[in-house]
């Protein structure tokens, strides 16, 4: 621990609001959809991890769900896409910031990054890669849903070889991997970064938050007065 | 005369195996054995297959299944294709031999081969739902299976079918209840033409000699057996009069072994997946160990005062 | 079968089924074992494994059986005859005979009436008016003792064999190619692979079925082959033989008991109404042996019937009343088969009809025709287990039954009967073993068995007569009806009957004192009938089958002594247990086995022994009596004399339908003595219009119309469809799977196509023939889908000797359509 780092919260002068109601309900929906189809997919993914099922009523119930909340998560996440993509988009800075990643790491490192938007270039990651890998984990996972190319089958005559299928199997697996382990990051770095939750709990962040972790964001949203001064500390 | 399948004993038997003799399970392990059943094999010579479709009939019969009534669609494939009530079809094949400029009419009984390397087992995520006895037998057994469909791509032979009804997969189960009590499959008990023959493995590889050597007699040179060394063997194997080209036999596979895919997907790659999501989260833990939380200062609440003083 | 009797004496399947597993080479031709007898073929396979044999098939389609030939050679459907004469022809020209065999057990040596020729295609004595011939040339010339004159040197120009070299010589391999379309390297193949069957120690097994009888020259085409078997000496063989496959598991037990209008039980032939008295009607049913010494066993004819009449009507058949032979139906044309009936109903002239286990609608040619005559009934009476279309041919199926329901008057009484697995009885195979089988379930609803329901009728006619009389009353009152529950007589009963019994004690006849059987016990078999009165028997060819020892039939002896085949302890064969006809023919004259290593029945110094009951007089010396003891020469006919109504040799005629001319004799159209109605002969049609050359034929997957009843079966083999060559598909733009109309001079359907490389376009006569094939199995009654049957299509012609209708050779164009109609 560092000196900076105090124990005590400081009081907040100022909160920033951060994600509205909606784009709040949106984010849960795909975080609970997100999880239920790690836990089943886990399930079936390593034998030892089978016992997982019984949290959706056993196997078959699990194997029946799984596609479902993955179309689920993947509307749900499109909703999401479109709410932050113009956030998202690479910024010459993000090259300085992933150049100086260390310091990311570093509870004070902020210091040595440049001045960040609404988004920091590890953000950036999580999101464009999870839109990658869950556009892939949809694709893929279609191919080796058995019900669904049935209906896919008899509405439109698509059909996947069995070949296809065993890639589609492979990279359904890889792309989960990867999206939990990007999920991880992601959840990690919001409990790391304290004061983060807020965001999608309460929809504000202090201005503090702001001014440490995004704060070209922080001046642009007081430049435009969207923010909040509580008279009284919070 | 006939390979010897005597007319069996109709009184009541104990099943002749069980559970206790199981060497695979899938997605679980079991103990060895304390006892190895003799290897069983089905062989079916195509040489002598008429392509009468008796083994269709019986395997219906005898399984209580019904295939609905379907179409003609240009041949004498029907059903057109292995579903989850024909566990077994046969496939026409019209081949003009290029060698000597006449048409062989390939007909092919298809259904499970029962590897001895299974990769539906291989496959399978249920625990339990796929089994695999000492005599080469590999079942499914209904309760236990979901319904994904994993023993499909699992299978170098394109064989499970998922049931519509209650989402189980299916195939032959080289009538394990039948063997059990000594009796030889249905197919085999209807073909007429002794095309289909059961009977210890060993005893159906001689056999299939003897089938050789008269096939090779009558011009066919490359006669020979299909027993696929990419899964170690089968417990149904072929007698083909080109067994140097397996694939004219409607896509019969010339090597059929477990994918590569599907053995990175179930083999290394779920364990190499878990790590890495086990990684990613004891990295997390130790740099929460190692960093503390990043906290927000008072200095940073007052600097974004400041920042807002300033805007007002 | 009515060729087999003309050639060796029976009109029946030489060997049995487990006899074919002996043989070097099986040529199926003119049927496909495989496809339509499975079961039996499973021989042949055992034939293939244990003595390497070879299986030919010469077929106009590469059938299932051909999927496991070792050499298949096409053939235009309806030229067999040209393409086996060619054969015969083959054998000759390069001494593949057997000539000890045809020296001794043929008619080969014996003279030919000078008067008898042929020439522009038609024997000596033909009629234009009539179709039919004047026979009377078609003869021995016979010797001042009475016998036919023999030239035992084959030397005289009018012996058989001279006659027969001449008559073939024409058939060359250029001439065979020409009309039959078969290549001739493929031809020569075939005749060098049969040919190799002359030697003492090969054997070869004909396999045929309807491919060769449902033709207008059905005999004949069998025939042709009887006589190549002869040259090859394979008759009375072990794995040789006439295997003639019937279409029907009983089918072989309704010619035995004679269910044809022209015969009785037995193949003794009903009298024609010139023979008004016994003496006359066995006048020309003598049979006196035509060389010296032979046994000519028809000479017993008297005594078969006879027993027939006693059976029929018991103490009132008497000495005095000629034993009730005036009680017979006589015969006023040659017979009343199947097609006549239906010609008579279509004229109005027939106007009640019993249809039992017959699916007339589908199985008669003309399906229009058919239903014409049907609507003019008055009544229809339909026995059979399953729901027909023959039953509903008044129910209205759209285009698969289009009828106007309102317009027919004919009322139909359905009655259900029991099917084979719900009663007990006999079934007779092909190879003429009667196996007793008992019931394997209950019949459902209200289904009874056919004997319960002929015996009611019987009964309620009796009664009728009984109270208002009648004339001709007494056949019908005096039938013997000695059953326990004369309502239900039992299976067993009638089969016992059949059997035969004594009808009164009856004396040895070596010891006039000594009584050999008592009166009321069963025969042991037919050499105990009598002439007068004494004995009574249902079949005579069937006595034996449930003796004093029991039921001959139930028996199920699996045993197999030395492998030979004969199962003789299995079931029972008529005649007499005989599991091979003519069996001492597998001897040479001396009696010693062609082939020691296929022994059969030989001369053991005293009398005859082997593994079958001797089909000859066990003492009958070797070198004097000869083999075929029903023939009156003692031989087997090359020339078949009187036998056949279009010649005592087969000649090559094209069928009434046909996309070449006859090239022998270009004028003549089809079978010069084969029936036609004149209804009939409009509805023919050309090649101009109709080109392409169609066949019909049985699946596998299905037994006739009956499978179509069975779920399992109609997902095996679900939808109608007919079949042609990538070239023709090619030509008419026909995708495998697609719909296409086949329509003929008689009618037109509509069916997927199957386009396959197993039907290649033929050349004949210098013309491409593209064929089409036809299955049968489908109707509008039961699981499968709803289809036409090819007798929509064919014409109304039969064979000139049995009637059989050409279903195998007519014409049809073809055209791709579009998707169902409704």
């Amino acid at each position: 621990m560092t000196d900076q780092t105090v124990n005590q919260t400081p009081e907040v002068h100022v909160r920033v609001p951060r994600y509205s109601g909606s784009a709040r309900i949106n984010h849960w929906i795909v975080a609970i959809s997100f999880s239920l189809l790690a836990l089943s997919g886990l399930a079936l993914f390593h034998p030892s991890l089978f016992s997982l099922t019984a949290l959706f009523g056993g196997g078959q119930m699990a194997r029946w769900l799984h596609p479902w909340l993955g179309i689920l998560l993947a509307m749900s996440f499109f909703g999401l896409f479109i709410r932050f993509v113009s956030q998202n988009f690479p910024e010459r800075t993000d090259i300085v910031w992933l150049s100086r990643i260390r310091y990311a790491l570093t509870p004070g490192g902020e210091e040595y990054l440049p001045e960040v938007g609404k988004y920091n270039a590890g953000q950036k990651f999580v999101f464009w890669s999870q839109a990658f890998l869950i556009l892939v984990l949809l694709l893929s996972g279609i191919c080796i849903w058995e019900r669904g190319l049935h209906y896919l089958e008899a509405a439109v005559g698509f059909r996947v070889s069995i070949e296809t299928m065993r890639w589609a199997a492979l990279i359904h697996a890889t792309a989960a991997v990867m999206t939990i382990v990007v999920f991880v990051i992601h959840v990690y770095s919001a409990f790391w970064v304290r004061g983060t939750i807020d965001a999608m709990t309460r929809g504000s962040v202090s201005g503090g938050w702001g001014w440490r972790h995004h704060r070209r964001w922080l001046r642009r949203k007081v430049r435009e007065g969207d923010v909040e001064r509580p008279s009284n500390g919070d | 005369m006939f390979p010897p399948i005597p007319n069996p004993d109709v009184s009541v038997q104990k099943p002749g195996f069980g559970t206790q003799d199981l060497v695979r399970r899938s997605a679980s392990t079991v103990p060895v054995p304390t006892r190895q059943l003799t290897p069983v094999a089905k062989l079916i010579d195509v040489s002598k297959c008429i392509g009468c479709k008796a083994c269709q009939a019986a395997c219906l019969e005898w399984n209580d299944l019904r295939e609905k009534v379907g179409e003609n669609r240009g041949s004498y494939d029907n059903p057109e294709d292995l579903t989850p009530d024909s566990l077994t079809v046969m496939r026409f094949t019209e081949w003009i031999n290029p060698e000597t400029d006449t048409l062989e009419w390939l007909i092919r009984k298809d259904g499970c081969m029962h590897c001895a390397e299974p990769g539906c087992l291989e496959a399978c995520p249920a625990p339990g739902a796929i089994v695999q006895y000492s005599n080469g037998i590999v079942d499914f057994i209904h309760e236990n299976c979901i319904g994904c469909g994993y023993c499909i791509k699992g299978c170098p032979f394109n064989i499970p079918r998922i049931s519509r009804v209650d989402n189980t997969a299916y195939k032959c189960t080289l009538c394990s209840d039948r063997v059990a009590v000594g009796q030889g499959p249905a197919c085999q008990k209807a073909c007429p033409t002794q095309a289909i023959v059961f009977g210890t493995k060993d005893e159906m590889k001689a056999w299939a000699d003897a089938r050789i050597k008269d096939l090779k007699a009558r011009g066919f040179d490359k006669a020979g057996l299909y027993d696929p060394p990419g899964v170690s063997g089968t417990h149904v194997m072929y007698v083909l009069h080109h067994a140097d080209k397996p694939h004219i036999y409607a896509s019969l596979p010339d090597n059929p072994r477990i994918s590569p895919l599907v053995k990175a997907w179930k083999g290394a790659g779920k364990y190499a997946g878990l790590g890495v999501i086990a990684l990613s989260v004891v990295a997390g833990a130790l740099h929460y160990l190692t960093q503390g939380p990043n906290r927000v200062t008072k200095k940073d609440e007052e600097e974004a005062e400041q920042l807002a003083e300033k805007q007002s | 079968m009515a060729s087999l009797a003309p050639t060796f004496g029976r009109g029946a399947m030489t060997n049995s089924w487990t006899d074919i597993k002996n043989t070097d080479l099986v040529v199926i031709m003119g049927g496909n074992a495989a496809e339509a007898h499975p079961c039996g073929f499973k021989w042949v396979t055992e034939a293939k494994h244990n003595r390497g044999a070879k299986l030919v098939v010469v077929d106009p389609r590469f059938t299932r059986s051909a999927s496991v030939a070792d050499l298949y050679c096409p053939i235009r459907q309806g030229t067999d005859i040209a393409y086996l004469l060619g054969v015969i022809n083959y054998c000759i020209q390069n001494d593949k005979v057997q000539w000890d065999y045809v020296r001794s057990f043929t008619n080969a040596g014996l003279l030919v009436d000078e008067r008898f020729g042929y020439s522009d295609g038609l024997f000596t004595g033909y009629d234009e008016e009539k179709r039919d011939y004047d026979r009377t040339s078609w003869d021995y010339q016979m010797g001042q003792d009475g016998f036919a004159l023999v030239d035992d040197t084959l030397q005289h120009p009018r012996c058989v064999w001279n006659l027969l070299k001449q008559h073939v010589s024409i058939y060359t391999p250029e001439l065979v190619e020409r009309i039959c379309g078969s290549p001739k390297d493929k031809f020569l193949k075939v005749c060098e692979m049969i040919g190799e069957c002359s030697s003492k120690s090969r054997t070869m097994t004909s396999m045929y079925a309807l491919g060769w009888t449902q033709h207008s020259k059905g005999a004949q085409n069998i025939r042709a082959m009887a006589m190549l078997q002869l040259i090859l000496g394979n008759i009375g063989v072990r794995g040789g033989g006439m295997n003639a496959l019937r279409g029907h598991s009983n089918i072989q037990g309704l010619t035995d008991i004679g269910l044809m209008s022209n015969l009785m039980p037995g193949y003794l032939t009903i009298p024609t109404e010139r023979e008004t008295n016994l003496d006359e009607y066995m006048s020309t049913r003598g049979f006196k042996p035509l060389r010296p010494g032979q046994m000519s066993y028809w000479q017993n004819y008297k005594k078969f019937f006879v027993s027939f009449q006693k059976a029929m009507w018991g103490d009132a058949a008497t000495a005095e009343n000629s034993f009730a032979y005036d009680w017979l139906p006589k015969l006023d044309v040659p017979s009343y088969d199947i097609l006549r009936a239906f010609e008579l109903m279509y004229m109005g002239r027939m106007n009640g009809y019993f249809c039992q286990g017959f699916n007339a609608l589908l199985s008669f040619p003309n399906r229009r025709k058919i239903t014409e005559a049907l609507s003019k009934l008055k009544f229809l009476v339909i026995m059979d287990p399953l729901q027909t279309e023959t039953a509903r041919f008044w129910e209205n199926h759209g285009e698969h039954n289009d009828v106007n329901a309102s317009a027919i008057q004919t009322e139909v009484f359905e009655l259900p009967t029991t099917c084979f697995a719900e009663d007990e009885g006999s079934l007779t195979n092909s190879g003429r073993w009667l196996q007793w089988h008992w019931p394997g379930g209950t019949p459902p609803g209200e289904a009874k068995t056919d004997n319960w329901i002929m015996a009611q009728l019987h009964l309620r006619l009796k009664a009728l007569y009984e109270k208002e009389g009648g004339p001709l009353a007494d056949p019908i009152l005096k039938l013997d009806w000695r059953y326990k529950d004369p309502g239900h007589p039992a299976a067993d009963e009638l089969a016992k009957e059949l059997n035969g019994y004594a009808v009164t004690d009856l004396a040895d006849p070596a010891d006039p004192a000594k009584i050999q059987i008592e009166r009321g016990k069963q025969l042991p078999g037919f050499a105990a009938l009598r002439d007068d009165g004494s004995t009574a028997c249902g079949c005579w060819i069937y006595s034996g089958c449930f003796t004093e020892a029991g039921n001959q039939m139930a028996r199920r002896d699996t045993r197999d002594p030395d492998d030979t085949g004969a199962f003789g302890g299995w079931a029972w064969a008529w005649p007499a247990n005989r599991r091979i006809l003519y069996n001492r023919a597998s001897s040479d004259l001396e009696g010693k086995p062609w082939d020691e290593s296929r022994k059969l029945l030989w001369w053991d110094g005293s009398k005859w022994t082997g593994y079958d009951i001797p089909d000859i007089a066990p003492n009958a010396q070797p070198g004097q009596v000869m083999p075929f003891i029903m023939n009156a020469e003692g031989s087997a006919r090359l020339f078949a004399l009187r036998g056949l109504r279009e010649g005592p040799f087969p000649a090559h005629y094209e069928p009434f339908e046909s996309p070449i001319a006859n090239v022998l004799a270009p004028r003549i159209r089809g079978n010069p003595a084969a029936r036609v109605f004149k209804t009939d002969v409009a509805q023919f049609g050309n090649p101009e219009k109709f080109p392409y050359a169609a066949t019909s034929y049985r699946l596998t997957e299905h037994f006739h119309f009956w499978t179509k009843h069975v779920q399992i079966n109609a997902s095996l083999q679900p939808e109608f469809f007919v079949e042609i060559g990538e070239e023709l598909a090619h030509e008419k733009g026909i995708k495998a799977g697609g719909w296409v109309r086949v329509s003929s001079a008689r009618g037109s359907i509509r069916a997927k196509a199957v386009v396959t490389k197993r039907i290649r376009k033929l050349i004949c006569d210098g013309k491409p023939v593209h064929i089409v094939g036809i299955p049968l199995h489908w109707g509008f009654t039961g699981e499968a889908r709803e289809g036409f049957g090819p007798n929509s299509l064919t014409p109304f012609v039969g064979d000139a000797n049995i009637e059989t209708p050409e279903y195998k050779a007519f014409l049809v164009d073809i055209e791709p359509i579009d998707g169902p109609v409704a």
